[in-house]
């Protein structure tokens, strides 16, 4: 088995990359794949705390919670990009870790491949 | 054990911050070492093409006029920290500019690197021979 790095740069709302990165994740994790996804820029949005589902709007929470239960998911958010839009760190959920943007260097270093989706 | 990841930025500066981020997250290099073993290490390389040379201009005033720092300086903090910078020569060219109009240095900070012109076919060699490729 492989381990997939996803850097994603869109927001939760508004595209359909977010929900493509997501997907793709659940992919590969159901194959049995590790995957690190690292959110940055308006992407830190989908790891604030509170999120609720509403018809036609994009909702991962629940998925990501469950591919973080197979501990062969890691989630991260930029800290800096979460800051700067005033979401701080006890407004992220628990399953995600906040890190800099080296841990994404990091992780793309061990990666077997590295995605950059919603880079547009 | 090294390994080169590419960081091509094609994006408009100050249109999003795509571009911005992709240059931010090769400069995040230089840091990384508190998450890998001993001994490895990344090397970025950056690369300018399409509309993405227009990043690459010299005297921005984003920080005049939007109170951020520029991708000017982002550029040259780049060079800095000695990051090899490759700008594609005929994207320059299709916007009718020429190296006069293009951040290459950074001697003012104390940069010894240059950020060097170079024809396309010297950037896809680049892309075909890293470990990882991101376009932003």
């Amino acid at each position: 088995m492989g381990k997939l790095t996803i850097g994603t740069f869109a927001s939760l709302v508004g595209s359909y990359a977010m929900d493509f990165a997501v997907k793709l994740s659940e992919a590969a994790i159901n194959k049995g794949h590790e995957v690190d996804l690292w959110l940055s820029g308006n992407a830190t949005m989908l790891s604030k705390k509170g999120q609720k589902s509403f018809q036609d709007y994009s909702y991962h929470l629940k998925t990501i919670e469950g591919l973080s239960s197979t501990g062969r998911f890691n989630i991260a958010t930029c800290d800096a990009c979460s800051e700067a839009r005033g979401y701080h760190k006890d407004d992220t959920i628990s399953c995600c870790k906040r890190n800099t943007m080296d841990w994404y260097l990091a992780s793309c270093f061990t990666a077997d491949r590295v995605l950059m989706i919603g880079g547009d | 054990m090294k390994k080169k990841i590419a960081f091509v930025i094609k994006s408009l500066p100050y249109n999003r911050e795509t571009s911005r981020l992709g240059l931010t997250h090769a400069i995040a290099s230089q840091s990384v070492d508190v998450y890998l073993d001993e001994g490895d290490m990344i090397e970025p390389v950056v690369c300018f093409i399409g509309d993405g040379v227009l990043n690459c201009l010299k005297d921005q005033q984003c920080m005049k006029h939007y109170n951020n720092t520029s991708m000017e300086t982002h550029i040259k903090n780049a060079l800095l920290v000695d990051l090899q910078v490759y700008i594609c020569k005929e994207d320059i060219e299709r916007f009718g500019l020429t190296k006069d109009d293009i951040v290459t240095d950074a001697q003012e900070i104390g940069a010894d690197k240059i950020a060097e012109i170079v024809p396309f076919d010297k950037i896809q060699g680049i892309m075909e021979e890293v470990d990882h490729l991101q376009f932003f």
